[in-house]
Formats: structure tokens, sequence, C-alpha cells
């Protein structure tokens, strides 16, 4: 009878723990930066969302409508999205993130000039979009179609690559929690994208953080919007599935 | 020149000591920097911050290259009279941004 309550306690305590193992990147910033982050006037993220807000309310290209003119108020609309992103695009029968769901937006139905990928606009767009979405459980969609794409992202996150020959894993998974030099490891958790890096001085998206990390190993980096970025991002997202949305969060 | 965010506490009471935090939209390009092309990327800072409190400097800041993008300052001012706070922004090329806040003090 002991035995069963055991084994009974460990099966309802192994998915907690399992789930309190899983940090944010915020838990391994010092208590000024997380300051920053907490503080909505002080987070340098905020401006961007402010940008971001003046942009949906203002009118663009051909069709002369702005995002609000269809999608409404942001903050109703918009809460909750950037939750289930990347999604599957029914049109180009593909992966899509959010980002690229703004630019497809932008080019075809407001009739607009695309916007550049980690540009300006387009980050204080998705910070924007990503902003209503804020303490909000990430929720990966369950599109069966994407299992493929998914798939392929985790075999990128495990796959050594570039002349120092490392994957993702072996820094993320085996070494988290240790230092790179003086900077701590984190565990790769995408939780508040885009976001403002110290480092950067700008906000930045995660396909951003994919090149910088690639480029520090020697490899080539993933293309912005390429199918491979998507996978990545569709697999880290899928991996912090439960944890909380922190868009703009700040980064040393 | 673009956005700032205020925080500055809507009352207040008099000779309390009250803290002012701004956040200023600003790239802060060193003019030491290259960019793609191998050329210098022209300098573009915020040279004075000045903050003034019904006409009067209470606070006031120069900016040098070595300060970072979208600078923050944080000061404090006693709450002497209701009125407004002028913040203003000077850029190297001479162009100024200008916001105002209101505080009430009881």
């Amino acid at each position: 009878m002991n035995r069963l309550l055991v084994i009974l306690l460990v099966c309802v305590a192994l998915p907690a723990s399992a789930q309190d193992a899983r940090k944010s990147g915020f838990a391994f910033m010092g208590p000024d930066t997380q300051a920053m982050q907490t503080d909505d006037l002080a987070n340098p993220g905020m401006l961007s969302v402010l940008e971001g807000e003046a942009l949906w309310n203002a009118k663009a290209g051909t069709s002369q409508k702005s995002c609000a003119a269809c999608h409404g108020d942001a903050p109703q609309s918009m809460k909750g999205v950037a939750t289930r992103y990347p999604a599957f695009d029914d049109t180009t029968q593909a992966p899509l993130d959010l980002a690229g769901r703004i630019l497809q937006c932008r080019t075809e139905r407001q009739g607009a000039l695309a916007f550049q990928r980690e540009g300006r606009e387009l980050l204080a767009l998705t910070s924007y979009v990503g902003h209503q979405s804020r303490n909000m459980t990430i929720a990966p969609s369950q599109d069966t179609r994407l299992a493929a794409a998914r798939a392929q992202g985790a075999a990128l996150y495990s796959t050594r690559v570039g002349q120092l020959n490392f994957s993702c894993a072996q820094c993320h998974d085996d070494n988290a929690g240790g230092h790179l030099g003086a900077a701590p490891i984190p565990q790769a958790h995408p939780t508040g994208y885009p976001l403002y890096r110290l480092e950067w001085q700008s906000l930045g998206s995660l396909q951003r953080r994919f090149r910088n990390c690639l480029s520090g190993m020697r490899a080539e980096p993933i293309p912005a919007g390429s199918a491979d970025a998507i996978a990545l991002e569709l697999f880290l997202m899928d991996r912090a599935a439960g944890m909380k949305l922190e868009t703009p969060a700040v980064r040393p | 020149m673009a956005r700032a965010l205020i925080n500055v506490p809507q009352k207040a009471k008099r000779g309390e000591i009250i803290e002012i935090k701004t956040l200023m939209s600003h790239p802060m390009e060193t003019g030491f920097r290259t960019g793609l092309d191998g050329q210098l990327v022209p300098r573009d800072i915020i040279e004075q911050f000045v903050c003034t409190y019904n006409g009067e400097v209470v606070f006031s800041a120069h900016l040098y290259p070595a300060i970072t993008a979208n600078p923050f300052l944080s000061f404090t001012t006693i709450a002497a009279d209701s009125g407004t706070l002028v913040f203003s922004w000077t850029d190297n090329k001479g162009e100024t941004q200008v916001q105002t806040a209101s505080i009430q003090v009881e």
C-alpha cells in the first residue's frame, strides 16, 4: 500500500517538477535588469510598443486602411495571438511566424511596401502585437501540418554545426545555468521576443538571436524568415509551452 | 527625434521629495562606428537634457557619445507648487524635443 502511494506521489510530482525546472531567461538576470523589465517606464522595449501602437492605427498602402480598420482594438483582437505563433498559413501551405504574418497582411491586404525584416517598424508592430499577450501562457498551435517543421526544428536544435562543432542543445540543455565567459547560459526559452537586449542597444527578434548564437559558433547564420528559422522557432515555442510571455522582455 | 516616456507623480504633498523618471527613444549614434559601406556613421546624439519646474531649472545633464541608446534619466526634486514640468532634449544638430507633464501639489 505504502509502495503504491509512493509510486502515485512520484507520478503526480514528476510533471510538476519537470515544469519547475524550466526557467525563463528572466531568472538568470541580475536584479537591476529584472527591475528594468518589470517597470514599464524604464523598459526601453515599451518605446517600441508605443511606436507599434501608432503604426497599428496609421493608414498605409493602396487600400488606405490601417491595421485597426480590420482588426479593431489590438488589446482585444490581438490578445493571445502571440502565444500560438508560428502558425500554419493556408495560402503558402507553410508555417509562418508572427512577423511574417504582419508582413503578409501589409503587402497583400493593405497593399503597402513590405517592411524590412529586423527593421524598426516591423519590430515595433510585432512587439505591439506580442505585448497584448503579456503574462499569458504559451499555447502552440496544435495544427498537425506543423509537425514536420517542428521535427525539423528539433533536429536543427540538436545538430552540431560550425567550426566550433556545437549544437544548441549542448549549451542550452546540457550546460544551462552555467557560464560562457562571464555570461550565464539560459535555457533558451523564447518567452519575451521581440526583446530589448542591452548588448544590442535595440529591440531584436528571436531570429536575430539565432544568428547571433550561430555566428558565435562560427556557423552559417540562418536567414531571417527562412523555413529553417521558422522551424527552429516552432520547436522552441513548443518546448516553452505553458510558460508565460513577457514581451517586450529586457535581456543583458 | 522620437517619443519619450515620462513618469511624474500626478499628485504630491507640499515639500515632498518626488522622483521623476524619463526614458527617451534615441539611437545615440557615437559617430565612431562604421556602417556596412565602411564609412563612418554620422554622430547623432542628445547633447543636453533640461527639466524645468514652473520655469525654474531643477535638473539638467550633458550627454556624451559613450551614453547608451534610449537614455534613461531619473532624478528627484521637491514638490513646491502645482504647475508644469517641461522636459527638453537637444541633439547635436540643434533640434529640440519638448514634452510637458503637470503635477498637482496639495
